[in-house]
């Protein structure tokens, strides 16, 4: 009797420890970010394009690593989501459960979903090279939005399946045909689609690999989809591999940036979540 | 907020028209024929050789025991049944002598000539206004001011206006259970179907709910023909003017409620009015 409850307090204590761990590794993380990105960090840091000498250490800020980045993660999100809602629409409601197109393409989701982030950007960098194409926005845009579009269909078609069957019943004896039911099933899954965006637009704007060949870096801000884009998490690459400390602490700050700007969109989809769950019949 | 200020001009004005003037009671509404039905899911046979004849502007209820085919008969006569994987239908079922199933007919036509009431009401992920609005616009009624007054006139015919006037944009999974079943069957009318379909339509409801749709279905048979399929026979009791008794995929009995309820011929209906089975 004692040692089962000594075997009970061990697992106990164990698995409180586990916890602690993973609470642990996040405050830890947060605070090196903090300590020694936001001394670095300041209203230039966030408002200019980096000057003469700014990988030195003088003035400028990383205001074009965050608008590229900021227009890779929209453009990647708008392209990924305009392809993955015609093939979980496709999936749910024109195939059947057997069907073994459905099958294939659900195995291509979790294929695609492992492939590292590095060989889509070797892919995109080859295609382009053969198109005789520079590294630029649209090609992060697209190369990112292929990255992403596993992570966001996979997380769309689960919602998408637990379209009820009553209502799609109801929809179709109202005399709907399947294209129309799409909007009822969109209505019905929008705080899914919302969960799926979020998952995705976090992994678009933190991937450095699929950017680095195909949006190549610049250190001003893209004026038309041709030009090269920078982006944080290349900023933060290029910055820490300096020997000047002030430029590796830029580097944090750069960190400290892209950590909030997670933060918001995971804040602002999962208010967009809840307003959308209303209409939500379950 | 445009269609609420829109329906308080509405009310005022032309809405308190009699229904009559938005859906002219047909006097030759739908009759169904079916012939021969057999359907199967699978390898398994779910129907046989079904012979039924629905007479228009009555309420025919379909009474039988669980797992007999009521639901699987109610779903084939609006199409319903053929988007189940590996269902197969064979026979005809004339839809005022037009057979629905044959080659060339539009799916889509059939499924808006009749109203389908489910089990569970089962509202559309919109609000009240867009849950009727959503099939009227389906079937050609453009305009705001149009699909308003639809809208307007159908929660009226469901009692349900009284209700919901000030809350026509709140989501309509808002609503109490009772109501939705109304807006469903709202719904469904303002696609201005010839037959209602309602599959146990009651049996998730109230006493009082269970009794406000029946006395609907009651003023609604003036112009609509329907086919319920219910599991209370004191349901049948009260409604009924045809009664279709089903026993595992064949109908057994099928007559006027008072002969088949009161009076019945076959020696299994007998013993399924009198609870010897259920």
């Amino acid at each position: 009797m004692r040692l089962k409850l000594l075997e009970q307090k061990i697992f106990r204590i164990l698995m409180i420890g586990a916890s602690c761990l993973v609470l642990g590794v996040l405050l830890m993380i947060v605070y090196a970010l903090l300590r020694r990105g936001l001394p670095a960090l300041s209203w230039e840091m966030i408002t200019t394009v980096p000057g003469g000498g700014f990988y030195l250490g003088k003035e400028g800020g990383l205001l074009n690593a965050i608008v590229g980045s900021l227009m890779i993660m929209a453009g990647a999100t708008i392209l990924s989501l305009a392809l993955s809602v015609p093939v979980v629409m496709f999936l749910n409601l024109y195939l059947d459960k057997t069907s073994r197109l459905a099958y294939l393409v659900r195995l291509s989701f979790d294929v695609l979903l492992g492939v590292p982030s590095i060989v889509y950007g070797a892919f995109g960098f080859m295609v382009m090279v053969f198109l005789g194409l520079r590294a630029s926005l649209t090609g992060g845009m697209i190369v990112v939005s292929l990255l992403i579009f596993p992570i966001m269909a996979r997380a769309m078609d689960e919602v998408a399946a637990m379209f009820p069957k009553e209502m799609k019943e109801a929809t179709l004896s109202l005399g709907a045909t399947k294209f129309e039911m799409v909007r009822v099933v969109l209505r019905q899954i929008a705080p899914g689609i919302a969960t799926a965006c979020l998952l995705s637009v976090g992994r678009a704007i933190g991937d450095a690999a699929a950017v680095l060949f195909t949006a190549g870096y610049t250190d001003s801000i893209p004026t038309s989809p041709g030009q090269p884009a920078a982006t944080l998490p290349l900023a933060i690459f290029f910055q820490l591999s300096s020997p000047v400390p002030q430029v590796q602490d830029r580097a944090y700050a750069a960190a400290l940036i892209l950590t909030i700007i997670v933060l918001v969109l995971s804040v602002l989809s999962r208010w967009f979540a809840h307003k959308y769950q209303k209409n939500k019949v379950s | 907020m445009i269609a609420t200020s829109l329906s308080s001009v509405l009310l005022r004005e032309e809405v308190s028209a009699p229904l009559e003037l938005l859906h002219a009671p047909n006097m030759d509404a739908a009759t169904l024929k079916v012939r021969n039905l057999n359907v199967h899911i699978g390898e398994q046979s779910i129907l046989r050789d079904v012979h039924v004849h629905i007479p228009s502007h009555k309420i025919t209820c379909i009474i039988g025991p669980s797992g007999c085919g009521k639901s699987t008969l109610l779903k084939t006569f609006n199409r319903l049944l053929e988007t189940q994987p590996g269902a197969r239908i064979t026979g005809e079922l004339l839809l005022n002598g037009e057979n629905i199933y044959r080659e060339g007919v539009e799916v889509i036509d059939v499924r808006k000539r009749m109203g389908l009431l489910s089990q569970r009401p089962c509202p559309l992920p919109m609000s009240v206004y867009e849950n009727i609005a959503f099939g009227c616009r389906l079937h050609g009624t453009r305009g705001r001011r149009k699909v308003m007054r639809k809208v307007v006139h159908y929660l009226q015919a469901t009692g349900l206006w009284d209700e919901v006037r000030d809350r026509l944009h709140t989501p309509a999974s808002r609503l109490s259970i009772g109501q939705q079943q109304r807006l469903c069957l709202a719904r469904g009318l303002a696609v201005e179907p010839e037959i209602i379909l309602a599959d146990e339509a009651t049996s998730a409801l109230d006493p009082i709910s269970s009794r406000i749709i029946e006395d609907l279905f009651l003023r609604l048979r003036q112009q609509y023909t329907i086919i319920m399929v219910t599991h209370t026979l004191s349901q049948a009791v009260r409604i009924a003017d045809h009664v279709i008794f089903m026993y595992l995929g064949r109908v057994v009995e099928e007559g006027p409620a008072s002969e088949v309820l009161h009076h019945p011929k076959h020696k299994l209906t007998q013993e399924y009015l009198s609870g010897s089975f259920s």
